[in-house]
């Protein structure tokens, strides 16, 4: 089993994290891909896909991690002895040699092997030799024949329109032979028509190539569309790895499922197994395992949301209709339905304010665990009624003597997020904002790095600097036992990491004394042994989506 | 009435603003081009003649000062890029080489005459003869940044991504450098040869502090026949003189326009 491992899986990521300075870019993606599987690494800029990408060929060294390839560790192995090629988002064709001479380039650099001698103590010894000029012409040739331009070998690179640039450069990667071709968002600068091309022959150039594609994109339909395998990536987080159906069925988790296709995000409650309330209605699904009354997140895409006569009886909830768009093969239309938003799309349109039923197969709710309930920040009470949150010291009702470890909880609804950063207590910038029905979601990164969840009637722009009140009143003050919270952290993944980060703030102040400092190096190692059990959680998923 | 409307009302526009610069160089750069050409063809009692063509082209003493003044152009030329393209790749990778690079030029504010009496005091006080070696001293010392200016640019502004492809398709370091880095720098090498032959051939002082008048180079044997009334002689090698940077300059283009497509401003 394991053997057999080894032989499929081509290139593998252990645990890879980087960081620059003090900004992580990646954190603990872990990664398995197969021979031959073109494998695409989706996410919103700054996700950290095209620095695992240039992980992979060798450009960046990870801060901590492994990279095998083909059963070899690679992590420090330099780039021009992997056997990997890229195509680089901008081409990066040398403006100073002509088309032939930059596919040509790889193949004057390399040496093949040319037999083997004996030499006087008896030892065999393999010989190399570079490739003869009608070899590298006639690989040359063959390369341009494969990308369509067999008659540009003598143009100049700059004389070249995009498409041609972008098949030249795909020429100069595969005309090496790479066993793993990486692809560094190649299609981003030519046009929708082009780009749909270019999609159809790489995809075609894989099939009939049957090398490994590692490809990365921000474009969810181009990702859905090329792909064996999808890589979900937010914030340097792998979030999901699965087949493209998968992903779009099935998404993991409230991010997913915004950024891949239409989708409409509801808060809901599991009463029980096989039972989900939202909308102020108990539905059917196909779900268990979940706690009693557990909070959760349902999704719920558009093609999959029926609208019917509102006497119809199969119609499980009635609704009213608010907006119908035309989008040229369907109607967009909205509906209200117990105080949320849904869409959904249909091929007939309706009037506003008509009542309609709405219908929905149990199999087709997906429900997700919510990634947290309540901000939850551990901390110490700094002054009389005063706590810290984020450097920074916040009123609250308390009374704990000054000092005295606490968890702070804040309710998402509690999070009174101020346009302007002055009029807030702490600033922050606008991660996401993440539209749930009849509220917004807003992930507010503060300059601590801690993620406040907030609940609020606006949208917030992606990257806008935002200011963080919190009532004092709002602001949930426990006396934290150490060995309780080091006890938690084990359970936790996401905790710990929290915590050190707190722990390197205190640290910082010296607010800590020697022994506060031990307990918390404690964690850390908690942290650490932590690692190999997410390996296994991202290895299962791969498994069972196979 | 008439003659008025006729009469373009003065307007300032852009083309105001050339002005002063047109005058500039009529008076100071074509009238004395014209000056120069007018007495090569004149003798002392103005009259027109070929004598002075003759004095210059068979006289071997202005000849030899011609070769060494074209000798110690390329060698100083040489020296400075073998100087300077390290510092200038150097600093090119360097976060602070903007400012390093500063350095460099900072001393460029001093006048050329105070610094090369200050090198001669140096060279006197360490006891080091005066001769060829002080003076490609001197001329080093004094154009390096030319030099550098123009190299640590290019090599700043290429791509990064170049180099990673290079690697990509299997260059070691060494490779990368010769197959990319100073293909794609030839551009930034013209300049600085261009701004660092050019001075050279035509500099004067320098040669003579430095050497203490024992070596003459083409730039002093002008300002030489100048001084001594011998206005159609140095006529004629102040025109041989601009045929040579001519010359330079017109390889150096051709040169540039073959190497790189690619073209990049002097500085």
């Amino acid at each position: 089993m394991i053997m057999q491992n080894s032989v499929d899986t081509i290139i593998e990521l252990k645990n890879i994290c980087k960081a620059y300075d003090d900004k992580t870019v990646v954190n603990n993606a872990s990664l398995k891909i197969k021979r031959g599987e073109f494998v695409t690494l989706l996410g919103p800029s700054g996700c950290g896909k095209t620095t695992t990408l240039r992980m992979i060929a060798g450009f960046e060294m990870p801060t901590s991690g492994k990279i095998i390839f083909n059963g070899e560790d690679i992590t420090n192995t330099p780039p021009h002895l992997r056997s990997v090629n890229t195509v680089f988002q901008k081409y990066a064709l040398f403006p100073h040699l002509n088309v032939f001479n930059n596919i040509a380039f790889g193949l004057k650099l390399k040496t093949i092997p040319n037999g083997t001698k004996v030499n006087r103590k008896g030892e065999t010894i393999q010989l190399f030799r570079k490739y003869t000029k009608a070899e590298i012409k006639e690989k040359v040739d063959n390369a341009l024949k494969m990308v369509d331009l067999e008659d540009y070998g003598h143009r100049n690179v700059a004389s070249l329109s995009g498409g041609q640039q972008q098949r030249v450069a795909i020429a100069r990667a595969l005309v090496n032979e790479p066993e793993v071709l990486l692809l560094d968002e190649p299609l981003g600068a030519l046009d929708l028509k082009m780009r749909k091309d270019m999609q159809l022959e790489l995809m075609d150039m894989h099939k009939r190539l049957g090398i490994t594609f590692i490809y990365v994109t921000h474009d969810q339909e181009e990702a859905l569309t090329m792909s064996d395998k999808i890589v979900v990536m937010r914030l340097g987080e792998i979030q999901q790895i699965a087949t493209p159906e998968k992903v779009y069925d099935e998404p993991a988790n409230a991010f997913v499922a915004d950024f891949i296709g239409e989708s409409t995000i509801l808060s809901g409650v599991m009463l029980a197994d096989y039972k989900v309330e939202f909308c102020d209605t108990v539905f059917e699904c196909v779900d268990k395992g979940f706690k009693p009354n557990e909070p959760i997140d349902i999704i719920i895409r558009p093609e999959d949301l029926k609208i019917l006569d509102k006497d119809n009886a199969r119609s499980l909830i009635s609704a009213e209709v608010i907006s119908s768009v035309f989008k040229g093969d369907h109607y967009q239309v909205t509906v209200i339905a117990g105080g949320n938003e849904l869409v959904a799309h249909d091929t007939e349109t309706y009037d506003v304010g008509e009542t309609v039923g709405l219908y929905i197969k149990p199999f087709d709710l997906h429900i997700m665990h919510k990634t947290r309930i309540i901000n939850e920040i551990d901390t110490y009470v700094t002054g009389e009624n005063l706590v810290e949150i984020c450097g920074t010291d916040f009123e609250c009702i308390t009374d704990l003597p000054v000092g005295t470890p606490v968890k702070v909880y804040v309710d998402f609804d509690d999070v009174e997020i101020t346009d302007d950063q002055s009029d807030g207590t702490i600033g922050a910038n606008v991660l996401s904002s993440i539209y749930k029905g009849n509220y917004y979601q807003a992930i507010l990164s503060t300059d601590d790095h801690y993620n406040f969840f907030a609940d609020t009637d606006y949208e917030w722009l992606k990257g806008d600097r935002v200011g963080i009140n919190i009532a004092p009143d709002k602001i949930i003050v426990e006396k934290r036992d150490e060995e309780e919270s080091a006890a938690e952290n084990t359970s936790e993944n996401v905790v710990a990491d929290e915590t050190l980060e707190e722990y390197d703030r205190y640290k910082e102040e010296e607010l800590l004394t020697s022994e506060e400092i031990a307990h918390l190096e404690a964690d850390d190692n908690i942290a650490n042994t932590l690692t190999p059990d997410s390996v296994d959680i991202t290895s299962e998923k791969e498994d069972t989506q196979e | 009435m008439k003659a008025k409307s006729a009469r373009k009302p003065f307007r300032l526009t852009k083309k105001a603003f050339g002005v002063p610069y047109i005058l500039f160089l009529l008076l100071f750069v074509v009238i004395p081009l014209v000056l120069i050409l007018v007495n090569a063809f004149l003798d002392s009692d103005n009259n027109l003649t070929l004598a002075n063509f003759k004095i210059f082209f068979t006289s071997s003493s202005s000849l030899t000062v011609l070769g060494n003044s074209l000798l110690v152009g390329v060698i100083t030329t040489l020296i400075c890029i073998i100087i300077g393209y390290p510092v200038a790749y150097i600093l090119s990778k360097m976060s602070s080489g903007k400012i390093l690079v500063l350095l460099y030029v900072i001393p460029m504010g001093v006048n050329f005459l105070i610094r090369t009496l200050a090198t001669k005091a140096i060279f006197i006080a360490m006891d080091i003869e005066l001769g060829m070696g002080t003076v490609i001293f001197g001329m080093v010392y004094n154009y390096l940044p030319f030099m550098i200016m123009p190299l640590h640019t290019t090599l700043s502004s290429i791509d990064k991504s170049y180099m990673e492809a290079a690697q990509d398709l299997g260059a070691d370091k060494a490779t990368v450098f010769f197959k990319t880095t100073l293909p794609l720098s030839v551009s930034g090498v013209i300049s600085g040869v261009t701004m660092v032959f050019i001075p050279t051939i035509s500099t004067y002082a320098i040669s003579q502090l430095l050497s203490n008048g024992k070596i003459f180079l083409f730039g002093d044997s002008i300002q030489l026949s100048f001084e001594q009334g011998m206005y159609g002689v140095g006529s004629i090698m102040s025109i041989v003189m601009l045929v040579f940077v001519l010359i330079s300059n017109f390889i150096m283009n051709r040169f540039n326009r073959q190497g790189n497509s690619v073209r990049r401003s002097l500085w």
